[in-house]
């Protein structure tokens, strides 16, 4: 598609079109925001309005009825935790499998690619027994090697597909001026590897933020993340529209933010991840 | 020291113990998480299990498979709403995120911000998402309705099978199209320029250039595209859980919500665990036939 063309009317009309489409897209954020800062009665009379006023009152409540700090707490540590481990774990795998592809090892590439086919649902309920059997349920370090588990492949697959580019030459000069192989991966071939490490990350953050099953089955309450702190919230407040529109607005802000802060890598590295995927 | 008597067997050692380090951490999460429930799913089909204890899962042979599929109306009618919702929303996914990425490849200054916007409701999960929908559809829309008359908002949307239907395919159009949008536009700017002009100096009007030039060259993002929303909406489970709860009756009910409902709420581990296993292969033969189908399509610029 041409881009250097001279701006006409055809373009404004785009651009118009665009703006519609735009409006179409923010309308259920309207609402979510708008609906936030109401008194209930408002809400039940007019969804639409403008707030009257732009009080904090609604978010107040919200913030203790969720217990808002302890569940961003949780949410935040299993998603960073995690999502360290897999790219530690996923990088170095798929390094070992790229630099020595024996039988073994291309069958385990082979394995992992295949398995990303298997919906959650399908490993879910014996998944339940293995936790409880390795007492890995309600555990931090038991939901972090599930995710380890579950992301690993699709982790690997992207990090293996770009390894594949990196260049055997920068190694073996290191390897002869007698760094171990340890050292060889970590000193010089991760450091390498950041751009698809960045996607690595950043799809795996948005996986496990906003994951629903997993942690219904094998955290307990103490662990509450986000999502179940709405579910279970809703479950019991479901006509208080006001606690629960600043609730959702709440929970929906963390992730937003990181969104808009990260956007370029975030878009760069879907393009990235799609692309080889 | 060892480093430099480096002999046949330390070196051999050394490997090993590579081995080990590199792919050992990754492989036991996986075997543990993935593999070895996977495994016992084929058995667990086979019989009557409270979730409880391994030893406690009783076997029944074909029974579970037998009941599936002679005694189960409601599976079905979760398998048949997956099956016409997947289509319905994969369309639609598809030609909204491809003409929206169309749009955004043409001189438009506001790009930018646009393309923030169609992604954003992207990074918010399923779960919020349907909650969010779900005052939409029951206050939000009737109030607009109030005021402008609209038949569209006056509907009782989650109230009726088919409205229901239609709102579930709505929210999942609006979540995902900006994500295949970022594919397409990748597509379209990776596709040559000569060879859309050679092709309009030919004579080729727009719509030809689009259908015969631009779309069999971006054909590998379509197979991407494709895929990732065939998949995601066979799929569906916390949107499906939030927005409408499978309701009204069991009508919107996907069949990921009827594999958990069967082992949790009704609690037959067994019979969950073997519509886990179909619902496995259901996956499985619609994400590689439709890889195989549009792969056949693509061609090389």
């Amino acid at each position: 598609m041409p881009t250097k063309q001279r701006y006409t009317p055809a373009n404004f009309a785009l651009e118009l079109i665009g703006a519609a489409a735009a409006l179409i897209f923010l309308v259920p954020f309207y609402f979510l925001l708008a609906n936030s800062f109401k008194k209930l009665k408002d809400i039940l009379l007019n969804a639409a309005t403008f707030p009257e006023s732009l009080g904090l009152d609604n978010f107040r409540r919200a913030w203790v009825a969720i217990d808002f700090p302890k569940v961003f707490l949780n949410s935040f540590l299993i998603t960073s935790v995690s999502v360290l481990l897999l790219v530690v774990i996923s990088s170095m795998m798929a390094y070992r499998l790229v630099r020595r592809p024996t039988t073994f090892n291309k069958l385990l590439l082979t394995v992992l690619v295949a398995a990303m086919i298997i919906p959650f649902q399908s490993v879910m309920l014996p998944l339940m027994r293995i936790t409880s059997l390795f007492e890995l349920r309600g555990e931090f370090y038991g939901i972090v090697i599930c995710y380890m588990g579950f992301g690993i492949s699709l982790s690997m697959f992207l990090y293996h597909g770009f390894i594949k580019s990196v260049p055997l030459e920068i190694e073996e000069a290191a390897v002869v001026d007698g760094c171990s192989p340890y050292g060889v991966f970590w000193r010089i071939v991760f450091p390498l590897l950041k751009p698809i490490g960045v996607t690595v990350a950043i799809l795996n953050v948005l996986w496990i933020w906003n994951d629903y099953l997993l942690p219904v089955l094998v955290i307990n309450d103490a662990m509450t993340t986000i999502p179940l702190a709405v579910q279970k919230f809703f479950g019991q407040y479901l006509r208080k529209w006001d606690l629960a529109m600043a609730a959702l607005t709440l929970s929906t802000i963390p992730i937003v933010i990181f969104f808009l802060m990260l956007q370029k890598h975030i878009i760069e590295g879907i393009t990235a991840g799609s692309v080889k995927g | 020291m060892a480093k430099t008597v480096q002999g046949p067997r330390s070196a051999k050692l050394s490997e090993w113990l590579q081995q080990t380090i590199f792919v050992g951490p990754g492989l036991i999460a996986f075997i543990l998480i993935v593999l070895t429930p996977f495994a016992m799913g084929f058995y667990y089909t086979f019989t009557e299990w409270d979730g409880l204890d391994l030893g406690g899962a009783e076997w029944t042979g074909m029974a579970n498979i037998e009941r599936i599929f002679t005694n189960d109306p409601r599976f079905w009618q979760a398998f048949w709403f997956t099956a016409k919702f997947t289509l319905a929303a994969v369309l639609l996914t598809n030609v909204v995120a491809f003409l929206l990425a169309l749009l955004m490849t043409q001189n438009v200054k506001s790009r930018g911000v646009l393309r923030t916007i169609f992604f954003l409701p992207n990074v918010i999960g399923g779960l919020l998402l349907g909650y969010i929908w779900y005052f939409i559809f029951t206050r939000g829309f009737s109030a607009i309705g109030e005021a402008t008359n609209i038949g569209f908002f006056n509907l009782q949307w989650l109230g009726t099978p088919n409205t229901a239907f239609w709102g579930i395919v709505i929210v999942f159009v609006w979540q995902t199209a900006g994500y295949m949008m970022i594919i397409y536009i990748a597509a379209i700017i990776g596709v040559p320029k000569d060879l859309l002009e050679a092709a309009r100096i030919d004579g080729a009007g727009r719509w030809q250039v689009l259908r015969s030039v631009l779309v069999p060259l971006i054909m590998p993002a379509i197979t991407i595209c494709l895929f990732l929303t065939t998949s995601n909406a066979f799929k569906m489970f916390d949107l499906n859980l939030s927005l409408t709860g499978g309701g009204p009756g069991n009508s919107t009910e996907s069949i990921a919500l009827n594999v958990y409902r069967e082992a949790l709420v009704n609690n037959r581990y067994g019979l969950g665990t073997a519509k886990a296993m179909i619902f496995f292969i259901g996956v499985a033969l619609i994400t590689v036939t439709q890889v195989w189908f549009t792969k056949k399509r693509e061609v090389e610029a």
